[in-house]
């Protein structure tokens, strides 16, 4: 019943509505066929895209490149995050620096990038990680502060090293926290990705549908938007059910 | 408090015959906090001497902010002493925690993340026992403590009195030959005390382990233990030790024999003045 309850029945209504309303919008001209085609239209897009594989390669890539700088984005961020907690002076000096870090516009970096790494796919996996890794990193620290001490007099009443520590107490008690920080760096690994591939890059999503774009082909450019979409909800879906499982055995869904 | 008592010979330690050296030392044992900033250090604890016997149940209680849990922390090796010297089996304790000793602590210290089972078995895990050992010493523990049905729940699932059983539990399969308690049923309802109460002495018995009790009430103490040291208001000092003579085979019950209540009534006597004084009365 947990995933039909009435506020599910009401969002999925709304979000219904929103769709029927562009399909009517569409339909009657208010929103001409060159701007956007109706939603059945794109529906029927998507499937034949999918079929005919044409812009599999495209697809792979992107979604490739976004796995990898998601990946990195986790594992340097848990990593850096259980180090930063270790050493409060390190913490003390670099805190400041996290809460400014999105102030930094990351895509300003591209040109650079591809002046020292070439216009591949590395500039491109590093602008999605630096996007990604601070979110990680920061959701860990909020982890790790959560730990209480009671656990910790445990670690060292079952005398554990300061490795066994972080491995079989602090991270395991922060996993709920991590997920959050996983869920934004999805996010923003495929803003990393999309966005650079539409600056400038030799192919990928984000490429085909500035080329789509360019040359009116809304055949090609709403469905790899709604690809875009579907693949991002997947993930953050499934990082969210098992951070609600994890919550759920807490007791604190 | 002249209460003959037949036998009360049995209320002391297994190898009280041999001439053993104590099985916790204390001597000396001072605890100053660091001030902040150039401020004051604060006197916590101290100084104290105290010897445990091996097997007895050694109950403490005090005003208070006295420095009940920080004497623990010191025993235990959680927390170093300022001054003094603590010895556990005759070795000093310097900086960690030795082997041979439990605690269980006030507050809920299950690991969420793990089931009950998970939880018991936690601290088996580095001695490299066999599976079978673990398995097996798991089982026993939570039969011992009532726990039959739940090995696969999870801790929130559970109620407070059970979680606290979920830590002792997971204390007893390391088979320590000390076991620490910090108010261990503080936030436990007073039913739920007398029966965790007569648990408590249940394991005591059966293991023979040495147990070091804090607790803020005296009945608890008057009834689960064999000596009952007295602490003064911050800095903590050892005001009194008071024998109870109660025989090993005992339970909650004894609440209603006479020298429960001149047990209590003495430990109140000594504490009053104290715990006038923690709360700034005197």
């Amino acid at each position: 019943m947990r995933f039909f309850g009435k506020a599910a029945l009401l969002r999925i209504a709304v979000v219904l509505a929103l769709i029927a309303l562009l399909e009517l919008l569409c339909r009657t001209g208010v929103i001409d066929n060159f701007t956007m085609p109706p939603p059945s239209r794109i529906a029927q897009d998507f499937w034949h895209l999918l079929i005919a594989g044409k812009h599999f390669a495209a697809i792979l890539k992107t979604l490739g490149n976004a796995a990898i700088a998601f990946g990195l984005a986790i594992v340097v961020g848990i990593i850096a995050g259980a180090v930063i907690h270790g050493f409060a002076g390190l913490r003390e000096a670099l805190e400041p620096l996290f809460a400014t870090y999105y102030a930094v516009p990351v895509f300003a970096f591209y040109p650079l990038l591809i002046v020292l790494f070439g216009l591949g796919e590395i500039p491109q996996i590093i602008i999605a990680f630096m996007l990604g890794v601070i979110a990680v990193i920061m959701n860990t620290l909020n982890g790790l502060d959560r730990v209480p001490r009671v656990l910790l007099k445990t670690a060292r009443v079952n005398r554990l090293t300061p490795s066994e520590t972080a491995l079989r107490i602090t991270l395991p008690y922060a996993t709920p926290y991590v997920l959050t920080g996983a869920k934004l760096a999805i996010a923003y690994a495929l803003i990393g990705i999309i966005g650079s591939e539409f600056i400038m890059s030799k192919g990928g999503m984000g490429f085909e549908i500035a080329f789509a774009y360019t040359n009116f082909d809304n055949a090609t450019m709403y469905p790899l938007i709604l690809l875009i979409l579907v693949a991002s909800i997947a993930a953050n879906s499934v990082l969210g059910y098992w951070e609600r499982t994890l919550l759920g055995r807490r007791g604190q869904q | 408090m002249s209460v003959t008592r037949v036998a009360a010979a049995s209320a002391m330690s297994p190898q009280a015959g041999q001439a053993e050296a104590a099985h916790v030392q204390l001597t000396g044992v001072t605890k100053v906090f660091a001030g902040v900033q150039g401020s004051d250090g604060v006197h916590a604890l101290g100084p104290i001497d105290l010897e445990l016997r091996r097997g007895e149940f050694f109950a403490v209680v005090g005003p208070s902010g006295c420095g009940k849990s920080t004497l623990l922390e010191v025993i235990a090796g959680l927390t170093q002493a300022s001054a003094g010297d603590v010895a556990f089996e005759g070795r000093a304790i310097a900086g960690h925690v030795p082997d041979g000793i439990g605690v269980v602590f006030q507050e809920d210290a299950c690991f969420p993340w793990l089931n009950i089972t998970e939880n018991i078995a936690f601290g088996l895990h580095k001695a490299g026992l066999p599976a079978a050992e673990v398995h097996a010493r798991v089982e026993q523990a939570l039969t011992m403590m009532g726990l039959t049905g739940f090995a696969h729940h999870y801790p929130a699932q559970l109620s407070g009195g059970m979680r606290q059983r979920v830590c002792i539990a997971r204390t007893l399969v390391t088979r320590p030959r000390l076991i620490l308690l910090d108010e261990p049923f503080g936030a436990l309802d007073q039913q739920t005390r007398l029966i965790m109460g007569e648990e408590l002495l249940r394991l005591w018995r059966e293991t023979r382990a040495t147990v070091f009790l804090i607790t803020h009430a005296l009945d608890e103490a008057a009834m689960l233990a064999d000596r009952i040291g007295v602490m003064s208001a911050r800095p903590g000092r050892l005001l009194d030790i008071v024998e109870t003579r109660w025989p090993r085979e005992r339970d909650s019950r004894i609440v209603e024999d006479p020298a429960f209540g001149a047990i209590t009534a003495r430990l109140w006597r000594s504490l009053r003045e104290e715990s006038l004084k923690a709360i700034g009365k005197a």
